[in-house]
């Protein structure tokens, strides 16, 4: 018995060093991975010496966004606000269109065609007419931006409501409670898993419709930038603003993340200790 | 003589229009004022459905359907439900699942916020009857499977209901777990006298529970036979070895296996 529990006491020995190795590892694994994204990059533009006009070397854009940050930092900002308020509108207009979907099957047959026909258009087409509607500025990129990132936001949160239990909707209804009582009291409440994940992916397809709307329409913003310095063979500064868009994109998703994690911790307990070891 | 609580009266039900399944014909029962009665039958033969006909939740392709006076037109609001599945919403800690049927009961809701605490202590008298005691502050996925469907009971119960209707409450549970919720359900019957419509194909759990037994023929469902319950209450664990619970057991059993074969000679 004591032979045997010290034999069992190293293999639990082990099995922890294990694990925090692993999730040590975990932690540092996605720098990892970038910064070995860059190292490559760099040598294979070394290597086969890669024309700066074709793929500029990671250094190349580093001193492109130093020379360049003054502008770099206002467009993004600019960006940021488009993008924000996009989305601000798409998470209102997604959750009201989603809430009213999700619960009457009358809304469901009569939208659902049209929604999927309009999610169908390229986004890029529509904003020459939001530009002859709203002039150049910035509300074609804000527009794009809704327009793009609330569609998710409605299949979601319509699904959430649609597929609540008909059982727990038959104790509710035969306690005399209103549709109304059904969707605030179990329907939202499930939906908000749902919601939150398509914030995550709504959140970073804001991005590229407010800069297409940019790039259309170069007025302000990441997307002029990218325009202008492409139209100067600057292509060392387009990539700057490529990844400082990256950048934003992460740190937005992050945020979600979060939001998430603190308000639907009930649906992802099982996975909740593990991201919370991982990361 | 005092009309019965509830009263089905030649009652068919079928589903999607003309040409649509027949779950039920020429139903007709009769349910006292805080009786403890179990419908069995055989599986498919439309018992889920006399749930939600009696509840009002869909209305009867024909006959009639009368609860405590009236004929039933709508959902009911004095009827409590509980199910297999326990259908705990997971965000909320259990004495918030237990007090949700007073936030939506229309006798209840206003009274919620002036009386929070008498209602609170109740759903931990509840919950204290069927064995959750110091429970309340936990979550769903903290519970076992039993411990969900006595917190689903207890939601079923929060509201005082005159009607108390079970869709095989038991039927996800193993043995063990489902003979003990056995006990605490006829212990919260003896406790709070409710009339009670219980769903099952346990032929044990009927006649451990019930005062009354129907038994369904296979669809469409109609009553074909009745036995009353004559054991004495409380009834135990022991109870299910005696000879007249055996005896009453197997004379079900000879209904369903008659129902079943009649299945079989139709379909």
């Amino acid at each position: 018995m004591a032979q045997m529990s010290a034999r069992a006491q190293a293999r639990y020995n082990a099995m922890a060093a294990a694990a925090r190795r692993r999730r040590r590892l975990q932690t540092l694994l996605p720098w990892l991975v970038i910064i070995a994204m860059f190292g490559i990059w760099e040598i294979a533009c070394v290597a086969f010496d890669i024309p700066v006009f074709i793929l500029p070397a990671p250094h190349n854009i580093w001193h492109a966004a130093v020379r360049w940050w003054q502008p770099l930092l206002q467009d993004s900002l600019v960006t940021l606000y488009s993008t924000l308020a996009g989305f601000g509108m798409a998470i209102v207009a997604g959750l009201l269109l989603g809430v009213a979907i999700g619960s009457s099957t009358l809304v469901y047959k009569g939208l659902y065609p049209l929604l999927i026909a309009f999610n169908s258009i390229p986004k890029v087409a529509v904003v020459p007419v939001l530009i002859i509607w709203f002039g150049i500025g910035m509300w074609p990129a804000v527009i794009t931006a809704f327009l793009i990132s609330f569609f998710p936001i409605v299949v979601n949160v319509a699904t959430g409501i649609a597929t609540v239990e008909p059982e727990l909707k038959d104790v509710l209804r035969a306690l005399g409670a209103r549709p109304r009582d059904i969707i605030l009291k179990v329907g939202l409440p499930r939906a908000m898993p749902y919601f939150f994940a398509s914030l995550k992916i709504a959140v970073t397809v804001a991005f590229v419709g407010a800069i297409i709307a940019e790039s259309v329409a170069p007025n302000a913003g990441i997307g002029r930038l990218m325009m202008v310095a492409s139209s100067r063979f600057d292509v060392p500064l387009v990539f700057a603003g490529l990844i400082t868009t990256g950048l934003m994109g992460i740190v937005l998703y992050w945020i979600a993340e979060i939001i998430e994690r603190r308000t639907t911790g009930w649906a992802t307990r099982g996975t909740d200790q593990h991201l919370a070891a991982g990361g | 003589m005092t009309r019965p609580f509830v009263e089905i009266d030649q009652v068919a039900m079928r589903y999607g229009g003309v040409d649509g399944t027949l779950a039920l014909e020429g139903c007709s029962m009769n349910v006292g004022l805080g009786e403890f009665v179990a419908v069995v039958g055989p599986s498919g033969c439309g018992k889920s459905t006399l749930m939600r006909l009696v509840t009002g939740l869909w209305p009867a392709t024909e006959g009639n359907v009368v609860v405590a006076g009236a004929e039933v037109d709508g959902p009911l609001t004095i009827a409590g439900m509980a199910f297999q599945a326990p259908t705990l919403l997971p965000w909320r800690r259990v004495l918030a699942n237990v007090m949700l049927p007073l936030e939506v009961a229309p006798q209840h809701r206003d009274k919620l916020s002036r009386q929070r605490g008498m209602y609170e202590a109740r759903a931990r008298e509840l919950l204290r009857l069927v064995g959750l005691e110091g429970f309340d502050a936990k979550y769903p996925y903290q519970l076992s499977g039993g411990m969900q469907q006595r917190t689903s009971l207890c939601r079923a119960l929060i509201h005082d209901p005159a009607l108390l209707m079970l869709d095989e409450p038991f039927s996800a549970l193993d043995v063990f777990t489902r003979e003990d919720l056995w006990a605490v359900l006829q212990n919260v019957w003896m406790t709070k006298k409710p009339t009670v419509i219980l769903v099952t194909h346990d032929l044990r759990e009927a006649v451990f529970l019930a005062d009354r037994i129907l038994v369904m023929s296979s669809r469409p469902g109609r009553i074909i036979a009745e036995r009353v319950n004559p054991l004495p209450r409380p009834r135990t664990l022991e109870t299910t070895y005696t000879p007249e619970f055996q005896a009453l057991v197997h004379d079900l059993r000879g209904y369903i296996a008659a129902a079943r074969s009649g299945e079989e000679v139709t379909i």
